[in-house]
C-alpha cells in the first residue's frame, strides 16, 4: 500500500520518502529514491553500488527490481543485512551487515560518524583526523 | 572524568571525544552542564557509534592515531568489577577492591599519557596484528539488534512507546551482551539511573564473567 510517508532510516542518515510502497516485506523506491537512501542503483549487470556490483538471482529479477522501482528491502536481504520494518510499515531500518562492518574494523581505519554536541552541532570523527582521538563512551543511565 | 586528562594532553595534538549513549532528549544535559568539558561531547540516541566499533557498555574507549587508523579497539577505559563488590546500602567498598579499582583507573590514564607521548613506540599502542586480533567479534544477531534498538529508538521519539518498547526488549534479548542496550531500555520506564534492583540482578546473573570484560594491559586487574 502507499502511504503518505515512509521513513528509512540507513547508515547515511533518516530518508523520508513521499510514495514508497510496502507490501509484506517489500519496500518500493523509484530508483532516485533508492540511491539516496542505499547508494545502490540498477544497472544492467546488476544492482551496484560504487565499484561493487551484485547480480540478480536469475528468474527473480522481477523481485528487486520492476521498471523504474527497486525493492530495497528484498536488496538488503539479498546482501544479508538486517531489514526491519515498524508493524504498519511506516518506518524501516536498513541497516549493515556484521559482516560489513567487521571488515571494515579488520582494515584498522575507524570507521567515520557524525553525531550532534549539546547545541545540536554536528562533529565528524574525521574533523580530527591528524589528532590523537580518545573516543570514550559514557551514559546518563 | 577526562577533563584533566584532557587538559594534561590538549597541546600534545590529542582530543578527547566523549560520546553519550543516550537516547532520551536532555538525559544527557545536566551532567554535560556539571562538567563543562572543553572537549567535545556528543551525543548518540540511537547509539550509532557503538554499533559501528562494537561498544556494549560505558565507558569503553578507542584509541585512534593521527591518520585515524584504530590503535586500541574498544575496551573498558580504566573501569573495574570492583562495584559489584561494594556494600549496596552503604556504597561502600572493601579497601582492597577499592585499591584495585584506583589502581585500573590510574594505570589505564598512565597508559594513555605514554601512547599520546611515545606514539607508536609505546607498549601500549597495539601493532596492526595485535589491533585486529584485539577487535570485538561482532555477530548478524549484533547487527539486528543493533538495527532494532533504532526502530525501537526512532518509534519512541515520536510517540509509539508501546511497538517502540517492544524493539528495545528484543533488541536487548538478541544482544544480551550489550549493557548499552539494556541499560538505556530498562532506563525507559523510569526516571533516575537504571541502578535499579533489575541491574544488580542482571549483574549478579554474571556470576564469573566480568561486567567490564578485563583489558589486555600490564597492570589491570
Amino acid at each position: 500500500m502507499l502511504w503518505p510517508m515512509t521513513t528509512i532510516l540507513t547508515d547515511a542518515g533518516e530518508f523520508e520518502v513521499p510514495q514508497a510502497e510496502v507490501s509484506g516485506d517489500a519496500l518500493w523506491l523509484s530508483a532516485r529514491e533508492a540511491e539516496e537512501a542505499t547508494g545502490w542503483i540498477a544497472k544492467p549487470e546488476g544492482l551496484c553500488k560504487g565499484e561493487v556490483c551484485v547480480p540478480l538471482p536469475p528468474g527473480r529479477e522481477q523481485e528487486f527490481g520492476r521498471g523504474t522501482r527497486v525493492n530495497v528491502a528484498a536488496l538488503g536481504r539479498h546482501l544479508g543485512q538486517p531489514v526491519l520494518r515498524s508493524d504498519r510499515g511506516h518506518v524501516w531500518v536498513l541497516a549493515r551487515s556484521a559482516r560489513d562492518r567487521s571488515q571494515a574494523l579488520r582494515s584498522l581505519q575507524a570507521p567515520d560518524f557524525t553525531l550532534p554536541d549539546a547545541s545540536g552541532r554536528p562533529h565528524s570523527l574525521s574533523d580530527y583526523r591528524g589528532k590523537k582521538v580518545f573516543l570514550v563512551t559514557w551514559a546518563s543511565w | 572524568m577526562w577533563q584533566a586528562l584532557y587538559e594534561e594532553l590538549a597541546a600534545q595534538n590529542f582530543v578527547v571525544i566523549a560520546v553519550a549513549m543516550d537516547s532520551r532528549e536532555g538525559d544527557a544535559l545536566p551532567w554535560i552542564e556539571a562538567a563543562h568539558p572543553t572537549y567535545p561531547t556528543l551525543i548518540d540516541r540511537e547509539h550509532l557509534m557503538a554499533e559501528l566499533f562494537g561498544v556494549v557498555n560505558v565507558p569503553q574507549a578507542i584509541w585512534i592515531d593521527e591518520a585515524g587508523r584504530i590503535v586500541r579497539p574498544a575496551e573498558a577505559a580504566g573501569a573495574y568489577d570492583g562495584f559489584r563488590k561494594m556494600n549496596r546500602a552503604t556504597r561502600e567498598m572493601p579497601e582492597e577492591v577499592a585499591r584495585l579499582t584506583a589502581g585500573a583507573k590510574s594505570t589505564y590514564l598512565d597508559a594513555v599519557k605514554d601512547w599520546v607521548r611515545r606514539g607508536p613506540e609505546s607498549v601500549h599502542a597495539l601493532p596492526a596484528e595485535s589491533a585486529r586480533a584485539h577487535l570485538p567479534a561482532l555477530t548478524e544477531d549484533m547487527a539486528t539488534a543493533q538495527a532494532m534498538f533504532r526502530l525501537g529508538q526512532f518509534l519512541l521519539r515520536h510517540g509509539e512507546k508501546e511497538e517502540g518498547n517492544r524493539w528495545l526488549s528484543e533488541a536487548s534479548r538478541r544482544h544480551p551482551d550489550s549493557w548499552c542496550i539494556w541499560r538505556q531500555s530498562a532506563g525507559v520506564n523510569d526516571t533516575g539511573l537504571a541502578a535499579l534492583p533489575e541491574f544488580w540482578e542482571r549483574v549478579d546473573a554474571l556470576g564469573e564473567k566480568r561486567y567490564y570484560l578485563p583489558v589486555d594491559m600490564k597492570g589491570m586487574p
